[in-house]
């Protein structure tokens, strides 16, 4: 099957194509160069006009595993505000704050993405992510398991060990987990919580794992994925999530890892200040300078935006402490098997609330004033800023100036006043969106054949019709092709698929493991076999998705 | 409680649990002993595709289907729910009526709980509310109250237990012989007892000396071990609350939790899974936002947690035709007017007043099955055991899914 694709604008970064007319051919689902003259062509496309680029990639969107489900259980008023008709999808379902799976992934292929990555995976919870991933359709998929709170991991830091035996401890668990990447949650906070430790500052010690530090914890981590050669480095909701003068925590936090990659998470909750009335201002200056001048590391930014939506994160200590500002007044609080923990408060942002309308103004002043598109990311972390389905006003938001001042006049005029967000005169290209949601999240990840359309790619196009509206540009493309076949046209599903699983599977000493089923004998309720996913299991999981399993190689990776 | 402990011996025609396990399992796994191969259809043997058929057609002609049992794992849940798309039909579990005492608090207030690991490990009081956990989960205090070896306590004899409600249990003596602490109360009074316990901790005054016939000095006195605690889990089951006030009680505990949070650490541990229950809902939660009582009669979900009860559609007349699925356990369909389609797992007695009975595998006995423990945290993978040769719900539902022209799930 030969699909040509005739005079489009292609948008490509990793080919360094800005809008060049070229004419684009899939073959069998992967991009391939022109064919030799007078070979027959399946279909054409004529796209003259249209801008293409490659299948869009949510590197942070929350959406599988225990703690999601959790808040679709709490907000049925929630889903009742979009209920999703079977007519307009090939399935009914809900959207919103926390929409059901498979809306979740008619929306996103409608929007032109083909990828998302859930990033908060507990592994005793692995099982449940992947089950409600591989009921969101149209995309592909991965997660991030979470460490950092859990038991074992913090023995091996009070008892010292080894840097070699954590990282088995990490790679084992990146293989039992089926898991592309590793994140660390308030490192050790969620489990300083279950001792009633109410926060956790950097250099703090667990008051139980004496000695044991969040320092330590993403130092060790992130060393650990940097020896196994795991291409996306450590994944960090640093310490202090929300609090006013968080900014130093940040800021520290990027020393902690001495160098080794980092990818610290949400930034914007992680960018405040202490000035003004009312000791809460903007630390995005700071936070930007820093990313710009420390190249081992990237972040997303986990921009808000005003609406209801609902917070969904392992932060069992910060969320447990927020939930007496949440909307409607309910939360969810776990602790979970020595393992993580989680907490989940619905939450209403308000443009003429100070705190949430400075909140927006950081988040848009870290876009803004990050020089390289390649280590900032577009993300409002489903749905803990606001629902996936608010990127095309996002993009809009940083592609256009005046759009963007008339927003900033609607937001509380004291905040908008203590933001520099006005005097920003920066506004995104294509090519630097092209590269925040495709070629850089690719990069990051390790997926060498995604993110960009060269011979080789899977062929995981997106049409857009051209439209100085950007928000309209990106809501609806016209075409999505999945691996070559077109699953969207006109923003309608036109065919469901199921995506594939990302992984990682870094080696190990197998004497972990016998270590580990020592431990859970003596310790746990389950064995840790059991817990364990092995690959027959994944297209059951899955409704018959594939495996994905993309090369660990020492410095191979992502910066 | 997904006991992956268990060593098990195929016998003649059935499997026998060997070492580990609990009168519970054991019982599901004979069980498979005797299963019947054979559909019925109006009690007449018939092969599977006559019953697919017949069952189909059934299907076909009703307006308002209702499913209910849903006594099956994720992976049945999947088929049901797809299934229910396309014959428009709503969805409800046998124990919702239980359920739903947890559903409401969470859909109101949320709460604060806990797992079992962390109950095993960390806790150094339990108080057991209006249960004692063992008519569902036989090994609850072997496995997670009476551990040789918890994480963070230096003895388990420092561990205290505390049954609140008319029954102790022998399981909850200490292993040195230290007997739980009882305070005792009838079950209808129970949300009268937390209530009090809730009022007492936050230094309310209450008329009298005695609330049910507990002394408030007892509950003072508990109050202060609670204080002294350094993790006290509330443990409590659902369906042993009291018909009367049940989620009262479980939105009392959830408030208690809150403030008792504000500076100690304490948990609830709502008790579940039986029958499946947890593992429908995640699948009805995940695919479309709703627990039970979900419609997809009309083109989007409808959840409405009064009007749709299975107890109450049946009892009024608004359902058409009734699809019970009992894969887990021998649950008979409820008696019905109604045409009835019964997917029956191991151990199942062959129902011959249905319209359309199907012997189905059972998850984790004879069939591949995904399932979620009491605590709702972990899923296992359960492959089959034995080979019966009988289809998985999830196959029988597709297959009257293709057969009405179904959904692409």
């Amino acid at each position: 099957m030969l699909i040509k694709l005739t005079g489009g604008r292609i948008i490509d970064p990793v080919q360094k194509l800005n809008g060049e007319v070229q004419d684009l051919y899939i073959r069998d689902g992967v991009m391939v160069a022109a064919p030799e003259p007078g070979e027959r062509i399946h279909e054409e496309y004529n796209l003259q006009g249209r801008i293409i680029m490659a299948g869009a990639i949510d590197l942070h969107t929350h959406i599988g595993g225990g703690k999601v489900n959790i808040a679709r259980m709490m907000l049925p008023e929630d889903h009742r505000r979009d209920l999703v008709s079977r007519h307009e999808h090939p399935r009914s379902g809900c959207g919103c704050a926390a929409p059901s799976t498979l809306t979740a992934g008619y929306r996103y292929a409608e929007m032109g993405y083909t990828a998302c990555f859930e990033p908060a995976m507990l592994p005793m919870n692995a099982r449940q992510a992947h089950l409600e991933m591989g009921d969101t359709p149209m995309v592909d998929k991965g997660a991030y398991a979470m460490l950092g709170s859990d038991d074992f991991l913090l023995r091996q830091l009070v008892a010292n060990e080894d840097q070699r035996a954590i990282n088995d401890y990490v790679a084992y668990t990146l293989n039992a987990s089926q898991a592309m990447g590793l994140k660390v949650v308030n490192p050790g906070g969620i489990s300083a919580f279950k001792f009633n430790q109410r926060s956790l500052n950097l250099d703090e010690s667990h008051s139980h794992y004496q000695g044991v530090t969040p320092r330590r914890i993403v130092f060790a981590l992130a060393r650990a994925l940097d020896e196994l050669g795991v291409p996306h480095p450590l994944h960090i909701h640093a310490s202090n999530l929300g609090v006013p003068g968080n900014v130093d925590t940040t800021l520290n936090t990027m020393l902690a890892s001495e160098g080794f990659p980092i990818h610290l998470t949400h930034i914007q909750f992680h960018s405040y200040g202490t000035e003004g009335d009312r000791k809460f201002s903007s630390g995005a200056a700071r936070i930007a300078e820093a990313i710009n001048s420390n190249p081992h590391v990237s972040a997303d930014v986990g921009q808000i935006l005003f609406n209801q939506t609902v917070t969904a994160s392992g932060d069992s200590m910060i969320q447990f402490k927020n939930a007496r500002h949440g909307s409607p007044k309910k939360s969810v609080v776990m602790d979970i098997e020595c393992d993580a923990g989680c907490g989940v408060v619905p939450f209403r942002y308000r443009d003429q609330n100070f705190v949430n309308a400075l909140q927006w103004a950081i988040g848009l002043e870290i876009f803004l004033l990050v020089d390289d598109p390649w280590r900032i990311f577009l993300t409002t972390d489903h749905p803990n800023g606001a629902p996936f389905t608010s990127y095309p006003h996002l993009i809009r938001l940083l592609m256009d100036k005046s759009f963007r001042d008339e927003k900033l006049a609607g937001i509380d005029p004291t905040a908008a006043a203590m933001s520099t967000l006005g005097s920003i005169n920066r506004e995104y290209s294509l090519y630097e969106i092209a590269i925040l949601t495709r070629a850089a999240p690719a990069r990051t990840l390790g997926m060498k054949n995604m993110g960009h359309l060269s011979p080789g790619a899977v062929a995981d196009v997106v049409v857009y019709r051209e439209d100085a509206d950007r928000e309209a540009m990106f809501t609806a493309p016209e075409l999505v092709f999945r691996r070559g076949q077109r699953v969207v046209k006109n923003g309608r599903i036109e065919q469901v698929v199921w995506g594939d699983v990302h992984v990682v599977k870094p080696d190990y000493d197998r004497g972990i493991e016998r270590r580990l089923q020592e431990y859970h004998q003596r310790y746990q309720t389950i064995n840790p076999n059991h817990v364990r996913i092995h690959d027959e299991e994944i297209p059951i999981l899955t409704n018959g998705g594939g495996l994905q399993i993309h090369r660990c190689s020492r410095h191979g990776g992502a910066l | 409680m997904l006991c992956d402990d268990l060593t098990l011996a195929p016998g003649k025609s059935s499997i026998e649990v060997v070492q580990g396990g609990c009168s519970r399992g054991a019982q599901a796994f004979a069980a498979s002993a005797t299963t019947k191969n054979t559909p019925l259809i109006q009690g007449r043997s018939a092969t599977f595709e006559q019953a697919m058929a017949h069952a189909a057609g059934l299907l076909k002609n009703s307006r308002r289907p209702l499913f209910a049992g849903l006594a099956t794992d994720v992976q049945g849940m999947r088929g049901l729910a797809a299934l229910a798309e396309t014959a428009g039909a709503v969805m409800d579990h046998r124990n919702s009526p239980a359920k739903f005492r947890n559903i409401f608090t969470v859909q109101s207030q949320g709460w604060i709980t806990t797992t079992f690991a962390e109950v095993r490990n960390r806790a150094d009081l339990i108080i057991m509310v209006g249960t004692t956990a063992v008519k569902n989960f036989p090994r609850f205090f072997e496995r997670l109250v009476w551990p040789a070896t918890p994480m963070f306590l230096e003895d388990i004899e420092t561990r205290r237990v505390v049954m609140l409600g008319p029954e102790s249990c022998a399981q909850a003596t200490s292993p040195a012989g230290r007997a739980a602490q009882h305070l005792p109360c009838a079950i209808e009074d129970l949300p009268d007892v937390v209530a009090a316990l809730r009022a007492r901790f936050n230094g309310a005054s209450l008329d009298g000396d005695a609330v049910a016939g507990i002394p408030l000095s007892a509950l003072d006195a508990l109050i202060e071990q609670i204080r002294a605690a350094r993790y006290c889990v509330f443990v409590w089951a659902a369906p042993d609350l009291p018909a009367q006030h049940g989620e009262l009680t479980v939105q009392m505990l959830s408030g208690l939790l809150t403030e008792l949070n504000q500076t100690l650490r304490a948990a609830g541990l709502p008790l579940g899974g039986n029958d499946g229950d947890f593992s429908a809902d995640a699948v009805l939660l995940w695919q479309t936002g709703f627990p039970f009582r979900v419609s997809l009669a009309e083109d989007r979900p409808v959840y409405d947690p009064y009007l749709q009860s299975a107890e109450g559609l049946l009892a009024r007349g608004e359902a058409d035709l009734l699809l019970w699925t009992a894969a887990l356990a021998p649950h008979p369909a409820p008696a019905t007017s109604l045409p009835t389609i019964v997917l029956a797992g191991a151990g199942a007695a062959p129902d011959d007043k249905v319209d359309v009975w199907i012997p189905v595998a059972t998850p984790g006995v004879d069939g591949d099955g995904h399932l979620f423990r009491g605590d709702k945290i972990i899923s296992l993978y359960l492959p089959a055991v034995m080979d019966s040769g009988l289809p998985g719900v999830r196959a029988v539902a597709q297959g009257l899914a293709a057969a009405l022209g179904g959904a692409p799930c």
